[in-house]
């Protein structure tokens, strides 16, 4: 990942550069104060304190120059860098499939996308200001000490390690603790959204004092924790405080046996004392910014982790085609999600020519979502094939086979925008006619009209929607498309019946292929073939009447919805 | 200080009263640290002035004072560690009290409060809110007091010194304040700016991701892509800018310290040529430590005093929900309900969440005890609400609901709601086992118990066959369960319990038919003798009902059995015999 500071070399090698130059400066003052001390006052020459003192203002104005400089160069290269990372990591992500997507999680690409790129961008920020100017001044100000006297500044060596040591003890000590205090603030936290969550559940079942009970206990929990952290963490000022003053009382100790043998001058000792006050804060710093560092570091290992991700889908040249007659063909196909689970289906064998309906039904978990969700190579077969138009999808270029499907997921999604902008996803170049046209048939005209046309607005998520209003536009969205291959995907579960019967309607004379996956026998009965699964295993294909005669399963489940009247 | 702010910190100073002992130590202990820091300088200084030249090196004095400075040193540490050890004590103690109230207020808000808010919201106040709370807090403790008293003990050693440079020092400084002003007013634009920017790139972020299944099946990859590189350029400018001006404060306030470090530096040099011996130069270096630290403060009280701000506004945040009004409390006389048999009488009732909005309307409905009540209608036709009033989730506008001859606002709440089993639409599981998920309404419930109850419920085939079995624990809302699993669990916590009455809405609505089959039996068992409610949309469910209720619009437009209902061929035999239309 770090190639995309490639962009950025000017500014990366600049910034630290002139953040260098400014602590130099800054190192300077000391030993002009030495001089005001040494030749202004001992010399009583006001003209030189004039001068010294102006000199003073002249390295401040110098030093703001430089850190200005720097800033901006370390701000650029840091958000020029996390913008293009980002976008990087975007484009990957673009091209998951969607086992992929299983795989790594959504709230996982989220985190990446969001907290942990502003994490890189501050850390690096951070680390092109301060990584060479903190160390610089803590070790400049000793080198300083020594070019005043060699034998004063042996404290300089003592003290260094020893705050370092004490510094870097103390927050290395509490990371993990730190961690526990957040885990335990996360069991806070799981508690409360749980109990707001299942609020009615507690409540009919008069669980709010144990409720209250488990959240003392967890709370208290935390305050421990919390208190145990911060007694350790309260140690690293008054440690640091009295190794600085013990350093000081040596410094000045044995300053004074110098200026009596005649070895520096009082200004020095005061320039030593300067430089002695000067590292505490600057180790400070540097051990917050490595704290900071470490946690970006994190970050970016985390970014780069799901950048080495391999992403999107291999075009298989060499698999065996098909007989181009069926619009979509299954051989033996059967997947597992993942190595050594089950398989979710098992040998699914279907010839389905085009114009055809195909009902798909069978109980929770039988398969039905799966099986059609390889017909646009959502998920690759681990067993057998499935071919579209002779081909196996595998040989399709990905979003070429997947323009000539339309789907409607189980999950009635749309996006932010208005009602035409949705539907363009089906088709980039619909007409508004075209778009009314498709509303018409998914039973969604109502909805058009109730949000003021197509312009309409929908809200993040379609959150302005009922449930049924967003499964009917996502019909409408499908269609839109005109697709060869039509895939319904339980996708009037939230219709009424009436809705639901007047869609079925609607779609019968749909020129395309139609997969209708349902739970309802009422939902497919017409269809030419039904696909009936039990446990990933084609229980039965043909029509309805045929299936009732000779496979048990789907005349269970018809029975269960219809019992005597229906049937 | 605005005044919904002088409220809030009113407030925060109740939740300190317990612990006014260790905040006044605090405030002492701060005082004495800050008089030990101060004086070392001015000890340091007195050294140096026994560190003049060669044979002007009072070497017995100067120990005597590095003596003292060591000492002071180590007092001041002592009572440094102290000082932090009661801030943290004050601080997590306080926040502790917050915590433990805000979690008690939740259990007796009102349904309609916790509905109306989104769960987030109200988790957000009460962990995050308080968190920041704390760390204002902690930081006003550990900051505020030392930083006031640090410029108050540096001006006071100042003057001691040298009233005159004390006096430029205090002049100078404010400059440090006033920059620092200026930039975080000019940079406070760009800032909004960019959360702005910031949070409408999460958003998308949010969104697309989130179907990113959806992108793809649409094959909206490229334009995703593109969307996002426009958003993502648009806060890439705006961060740039935040960042760079947000990070010219240090060097700017470090510019002006130094002018302040040189004015110092000029003048007390010059008042040492011209004092004659009088203000010496370890008087002036320890001037010139003190201008290093005087300016120090501001700045970081300037900081404090943002972060003060926030925690306040965190703060208020969360009282304002533990002063959000609780539901009526049981009447002192309220009775706790007894030997329910199960009748439920329903009289007059009229209710509505908005005012604007009537739902339902005269609603009156007697339920003799161990039927079957099925209540169907269209989306929002007041289904849920009619749940929401009988186990007194919500209260009865007009009207009232009687369960066994009493007003239930007369009944205990507890012994209301106990005396029905509820599966919901919305399956609620929490994190841990499966059995603790059982055993949530009857925690004595045994093994036995528990296995007979799932078995009824056809949990028990797929829990015998997780990792752990009964003792698998399962995440926040059941993870890796699927819905009607989750459903299966929620209904055998109900058989475990076997309440006198049930009410079951949409109970089987993610489980498949056939399963459903099986489960009705159970069910039907379950039913016998037990008053029942029943919301469903699937009407195979419904239509062994006593007495069935079509609902329109919150009022109650047919009723009767299904076969005289269907004979009536109104709005239930439209609504049934939709499902067999194609």
């Amino acid at each position: 990942m770090w190639k995309y500071l490639k962009d950025y070399k000017k500014e990366t090698v600049l910034g630290p550069l002139f953040k260098l130059l400014e602590a130099g400066f800054e190192l300077a003052v000391p030993l002009v104060v030495a001089a005001i001390i040494d030749q202004g006052i001992g010399g009583e020459d006001k003209g030189l304190i004039l001068k010294y003192c102006g000199i003073l203002v002249a390295l401040g104005l110098i030093g703001l120059g430089c850190s200005v400089t720097a800033q901006y160069f370390a701000a650029r290269a840091s958000v020029g860098f996390v913008k293009k990372l980002r976008s990087a990591l975007w484009a990957h992500i673009q091209r998951f499939t969607y086992a992929q997507l299983d795989r790594t999680g959504i709230p996982t690409l989220v985190t990446r996308m969001t907290s942990d790129m502003n994490q890189v961008q501050t850390g690096l920020n951070l680390t092109l200001r301060l990584l060479l100017r903190s160390p610089f001044v803590v070790f400049g100000a000793m080198v300083m000490a020594f070019t005043i006297d060699g034998e004063a500044a042996v404290w300089f060596a003592v003290a260094i390690p020893a705050l370092s040591l004490v510094v870097f003890g103390i927050m290395l000590a509490s990371i993990p603790l730190y961690r526990k205090v957040q885990s335990g603030l996360d069991k806070v936290l799981g508690l409360t959204r749980e109990n707001l969550t299942g609020v009615r559940v507690l409540r009919a079942f008069g669980k709010e004092e144990d409720e209250t009970r488990a959240f003392d206990e967890k709370n208290e929990a935390l305050t421990g924790l919390q208190k145990y952290v911060g007694r350790i963490s309260a140690l690293m000022n008054p440690v640091t405080y009295v190794i600085i003053n013990l350093a000081i009382v040596m410094l000045v100790r044995t300053g004074a046996m110098r200026v009596e043998a005649g070895a520096i001058t009082q200004g020095a000792v005061v320039a030593l004392y300067n430089y002695m006050s000067q590292i505490l804060v600057e180790l400070i710093k540097m051990a917050n910014l490595i704290i900071n560092i470490t946690k970006s570091v994190a970050c970016g290992k985390r970014i780069q982790a799901v950048l080495d991700l391999p992403a999107g889908e291999e075009v298989i040249e060499g698999l065996e085609a098909g007989d181009p007659k069926w619009q979509v063909e299954f051989r033996h196909a059967g997947i597992r999600y993942s190595e050594g689970a089950d398989e979710s289906l098992t040998d699914v064998c279907l010839q389905v020519a085009p114009g055809e309906t195909v009902g798909v039904i069978g109980g929770t978990g039988s398969g039905k979502s799966t099986l059609v969700s390889l017909i646009p190579r959502f998920y690759d077969v681990t067993e057998g094939q499935v071919l579209v138009g002779g081909r196996d999808v595998r040989s399709w270029e990905g979003a070429e086979l997947r323009r000539r499907i339309g789907i409607v997921p189980q999950k009635a999604v749309l996006f932010k925008g208005s009602i035409r902008e949705n539907l363009m996803w089906g088709r980039e170049d619909a007409t508004d006619a075209e778009m009314l046209a498709a509303a018409e048939a998914a039973q969604a005209l109502d909805v058009i009209d109730a949000k003021g046309g197509l312009d309409g607005a929908i809200e993040q998520g379609g959150r302005n929607l009922s449930g049924g209003q967003r499964q009917r536009l996502t019909i409408a969205r499908a269609l839109v498309r005109r697709p060869d291959i039509l895939i319904l995907d339980d996708s009037s579960s939230a219709l009424d019946f009436a809705t639901d019967a007047a869609l079925r309607k609607a779609l019968k004379g749909y020129p395309g292929t139609v997969f209708i996956v349902s739970q309802r026998t009422s939902s497919i009965r017409h269809a030419e073939k039904i696909v009936v699964l039990d446990d990933g295993k084609v229980a039965g294909i043909g029509r309805h009447e045929e299936l009732m005669a000779s496979c048990p399963v789907y005349r269970e489940i018809h029975d269960s919805q219809f019992r005597k009247e229906g049937a | 200080m605005k005044k919904a702010q002088k409220g809030t910190a009113k407030k925060v100073l109740q939740y300190l009263r317990p612990y006014r002992a260790l905040v006044a130590a605090s405030i002492l202990l701060s005082a004495a640290a800050v008089a030990g820091t101060l004086y070392i300088p001015v000890l340091v200084g007195r050294a140096i002035d026994r560190i003049i030249g060669p044979g002007q090196v009072d070497l017995e004095a100067v120990g005597k004072l590095l003596t003292t400075i060591g000492i002071i040193a180590g007092a001041t540490a002592g009572i440094q560690w102290l000082n932090n050890t009661i801030n943290n004590r004050i601080t997590y103690q306080v926040i502790r009290d917050v915590r433990s109230r805000a979690f008690r207020r939740l259990q007796v808000l009102p349904l309609s409060y916790l509905d109306a808010h989104p769960t987030g919201e109200i988790v957000s106040r009460v962990i995050a809110d308080v968190d920041q709370f704390a760390d204002g807090l902690l930081l006003g403790f550990s900051q505020l007091f030392t930083g006031a008293a640090t410029i108050l003990g540096t001006l006071g050693f100042m003057l001691a010194i040298r009233p005159g440079i004390a006096a430029v020092v205090v002049l100078l400084t404010p400059l440090s304040f006033v920059v620092a002003k200026f930039i975080a007013g000019h940079t406070y634009r760009f800032f909004s700016d960019q959360s702005e920017a910031r949070g409408a790139q999460t958003a998308f972020i949010d969104e697309m991701l989130g179907n990113q299944k959806v992108v793809r099946a649409f094959g909206r990859e490229e334009k995703s892509r593109e969307a996002f590189d426009g958003i993502n350029e648009r806060l890439a400018e705006c961060s740039l800018k935040a960042v760079f001006f947000s990070s010219l404060t240090n060097p700017c306030t470090r510019f002006v310290n130094n002018v302040v470090y040189a004015a110092v530096a000029l003048t007390g040099a010059l008042v040492c040529l011209g004092s004659g011996g009088a203000f010496t130069v370890g008087s002036l270096s320890a001037l010139l430590s003190y201008a290093n630290q005087y300016t120090k403060p501001f700045n970081e009280i300037s900081g404090v005093v943002t972060e003060l701000q926030n925690a306040l506004a965190c703060a208020e945040r969360i009282f304002d929900l533990i002063a959000e009004p609780a539901e009526e409390p049981d009447a002192p006389d309220a009775r706790v309900l007894k030997d329910v048999a199960g009748h439920v009488t329903i009289d007059g009732v009229a209710f509505s969440y908005v005012p604007e909005r009537p739902l339902i309307t005269g609603l009156s409905l007697d339920v003799p005890p161990g039927s079957r009540v099925a209540i169907v209608g269209p989306t929002g036709c007041g289904k849920t609400t009619l749940i929401n009033l009988l186990m007194r989730f919500y209260d009865v506008q007009a009207g009232a609901i009687r369960a066994e001859g009493t007003d239930i606002r007369r009944i205990t709440r507890r012994s209301l709601r106990g005396a029905y089993g509820m599966v919901l639409q919305d399956t609620w599981l929490r994190t841990g086992t499966i059995r603790e998920n059982l055993t949530l309404g009857k925690p004595d419930a045994t093994d036995e118990e528990v296995l007979a109850a799932c078995k009824a419920a056809h949990a028990h085939s797929f829990i015998r066959r997780l990792p752990q079995g009964y003792d698998t624990v399962i995440g926040e809302d059941g993870g890796q369960l699927s819905q009607g699993q989750k459903q299966l669990l929620c209904i055998a916590r109900i058989m475990l319990r076997l309440p006198p009455m049930l009410i079951l809405d949409e109970a089987t609505s993610s489980i498949d038919t056939r399963t459903e089959a099986k489960i009705q039996q159970a069910f039907t068992a379950m039913m016998e003798g037990r008053t029942t409610f029943i919301v469903a949309h699937r009407l195979s469910t419904i239509r062994e009902a006593d007495v069935i209720l079509a609902m329109r619009d919150g009022r109650i437009v047919e009723q009767g059995s299904h076969e005289e209902l269907l004979k009536k061929d109104g709005f239930y035999a439209n609504l049934y015999n939709s499902q067999f239309a194609s």
